[in-house]
């Protein structure tokens, strides 16, 4: 598509706009990070200069010990869910558009039809179960709930891809003498790449931010996430503004760098749509 | 290289059988076309022969061995997709060695062979592209070399050219023929087009809803189709058809004599006369005669649309530089000797040749 440069000006403006909008508020928590309660309050939207500048948020949220140990414990469960949402969503429909066997479709049906369902309805189940299972204030909880809550999307969107993608590659490689596990793992995976990013950014998100099951299923010291270790610097009557948003920040970078890790695939994979050989 | 045979076979899909009772035998070296329309199974007996699809029942033999428990990769056959199905995160040299790298060969033999396939093929300048920088021809001639390199008893190609447009899937044609008088290996070949059945096939097996109706030789099919079908699918611009009657042991049309009726046979009140539009002979004083409804010049040759007296239709071919106007009347002949004549069932009737 060729366009003039006024239209592509138009264009870009109205992405800029967008973008300043998706940005502000992030902006807003990382400026405000570095002004003391006093100064947030004063003039919430001025550049930390001069008398406003504090890194007194900062130095409470270092001064807590804990803090290290909650974003282990989020990059954890995080990163655990992701490939196991990733690898199971991949390998479910795979299956389900390469192999004809009974109960097909009703299978497929079943397995996205958490996308409409949503997990925490069943929360006091689940607690009830992992009362059970002795798994409440451990991270496998959570990793298995929110594997739970990624998965049917995961294979939704798998699935669509995988069926507009030709089954004759699939047959070529088993010509070539492959065994089912390695065409998955060499020639379907690498196919559906640019998918697995947007899936990968789509799921991962919800999961680095969700403050419900942490709060019920693994509210111990031991096992906090940031998103609920940042809660015991909002006390009942005094909130500690400057600490909220410096762990706040802080919070955004590990998310930043995977999106920036991802990026490329995922544009890809939006656009695209197929990478047809 | 290998003989092929298939003996009984039969696949079902649930409950519905697209192939019934299949047997065939592709000789040593033989390059065998199926043909047929849309739908009537050619795919699923390639596949089944490729090892992708079980037989329901009968079974399948490469070089006299049974090979319907083996695996794919153990058949000594090689494939050759519509789709071309080239891994498209590997480069044409990837593509290429893939299979052999996996099964464990040397490097160097690999490497080797590849290259040996890659200039058959005229790939050497393109091996370090990834499939997405390729032309539609490029790719088809990777996906191959990538059975080439696999050094195959059987080559199975299910309508490689489809894809491309007509002036290349000519150019790729000559390319296969020559690949075929090269490596002189068996080579099975699925297209619906019957230009292309034509000119590569040693035999051609003209399927139709899951059985093969007829299987020879190009010229055998062309001279002596075994029914109707395999008359109107084989030679193009297809074959005429006039219903006729049987009036003293004589096919007629329009109260005029065509053809004899083969010496005694009184079976059949109706007929079909079979007549190619190269067959017949426009003349003034034939004895049958049409109207002109389209006349399509070709340049080389010109085909008449001619409306007969009882409202059926016949395509004849003439000389280029005659000239028709629509709604002219063209007397012509047939040659007798190469009429066809088809029961009503659709079966070649044997034929008594008037002279
Ligand atoms: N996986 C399947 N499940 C059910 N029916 C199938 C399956 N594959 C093929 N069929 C049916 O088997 C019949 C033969 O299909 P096949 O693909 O062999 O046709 P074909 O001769 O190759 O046609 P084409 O020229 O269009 O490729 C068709 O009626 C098709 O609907
Ligand atoms: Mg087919």
């Amino acid at each position: 598509m060729r366009s003039n440069p006024l239209s592509s000006m138009a264009i870009h403006g109205v992405l800029i706009l967008y973008s300043a909008l998706a940005l502000f508020p992030l902006l807003l928590i990382a400026i405000n990070s570095f002004k003391s309660k006093k100064g947030i309050f004063r003039d919430p939207t001025a550049l930390p200069l001069g008398e406003l500048y504090s890194t007194k948020g900062y130095q409470s949220v270092l001064a807590n010990g804990d803090f290290p140990l909650y974003f282990g414990n989020s990059l954890t469960v995080t990163l655990i869910s992701l490939v196991l949402i990733l690898l199971l969503g991949a390998m479910a429909a795979h299956g389900l558009t390469e192999y004809r066997f009974k109960g097909n479709g009703l299978l497929g049906l079943y397995l996205i039809l958490g996308i409409m369902v949503p997990i925490r309805l069943g929360t006091v189940a689940l607690l009830e179960l992992f009362v059970k299972l002795g798994l409440t204030n451990t991270l496998t909880a959570l990793v298995l709930v929110y594997t739970a809550q990624g998965l049917p999307i995961a294979i939704f969107i798998f699935t669509e891809f995988l069926k507009s993608v030709s089954g004759e590659i699939k047959d070529s490689a088993r010509i070539d003498g492959l065994s089912e596990y390695r065409i998955f793992f060499e020639v379907v995976l690498p196919l559906i790449r640019p998918v697995i990013a947007t899936v990968a950014v789509f799921s991962m998100i919800p999961i680095w931010n969700d403050l419900w099951f942490p709060l019920i299923l693994s509210p111990g010291e031991e096992t906090r996430t940031v998103t609920l270790g940042i809660q015991q610097f909002i006390g009942q009557y005094t909130v500690n503004w400057s600490a909220v948003l410096a762990a706040l920040t802080v919070a955004i970078v590990p998310v930043l760098i995977m999106y920036v890790i991802f990026s490329k695939q995922l544009i890809r994979g939006i656009t695209a749509g197929a990478v047809k050989g | 290289m290998a003989t092929l045979e298939l003996n009984n076979v039969v696949k079902q899909f649930g409950q519905v059988e697209v192939i019934h009772d299949i047997s065939l035998s592709v000789n040593d070296g033989e390059l065998m076309v199926f043909v047929g329309p849309s739908g009537c199974g050619k795919s699923t007996m390639l596949r089944m022969i490729a090892g992708l699809e079980e037989l329901t029942a009968g079974d399948i033999q490469i070089g006299g061995k049974k090979v319907d428990h083996l695996p794919p990769a153990k058949r000594g056959i090689a494939m050759v997709f519509q789709s071309y199905a080239l891994y498209p995160h590997k480069d044409v040299r990837g593509n290429l060695g893939f299979a052999l790298r996996h099964a464990g060969m040397p490097k160097a033999e690999v490497t080797q062979r590849v290259d040996a396939a890659a200039d058959i093929l005229g790939l050497g300048p393109l091996m370090k592209r990834r499939p997405s920088e390729l032309s539609g021809g490029q790719r088809q001639r990777v996906a191959i070399g990538r059975a080439i390199v696999r050094e195959p008893e059987v080559f199975l190609f299910d309508e490689p050219l489809s894809n491309l447009d007509a002036a290349l899937r000519v150019h790729m044609r000559v390319e296969i023929l020559k690949l075929h008088q090269r490596l002189k290996s068996t080579m099975i070949y699925v297209t619906h087009d019957q230009v292309e059945a034509m000119t590569l096939a040693d035999r051609i097996a003209v399927f139709r809803d899951g059985v093969v109706e007829q299987c020879g030789t190009p010229l055998e099919l062309y001279k002596n189709p075994a029914n109707k079908f395999v008359a109107g699918f084989i030679g193009s611009p297809a074959m005429n058809f006039i219903d006729s009657n049987v009036v003293n042991g004589c096919a007629e049309h329009a109260g005029q004599a065509v053809i004899n009726m083969p010496d005694g046979d009184s079976n059949h009140a109706k007929v079909s006369i079979g007549i190619r539009p190269e067959d017949v002979r426009v003349k003034p004083d034939g004895i049958l005669s049409g109207t002109v409804q389209v006349y399509e010049h070709l340049g080389g040759e010109a085909y008449l649309h001619l409306l007969l007296q009882d409202d059926q239709n016949l395509v004849v071919r003439t000389d280029a530089d005659s000239a028709y106007r629509i709604g002219d009347t063209v007397r012509f002949d047939v040659i007798d000797s190469k009429l066809h004549l088809f029961g009503e069932n659709g079966v070649a009737l044997p034929r008594q040749l008037t002279s």
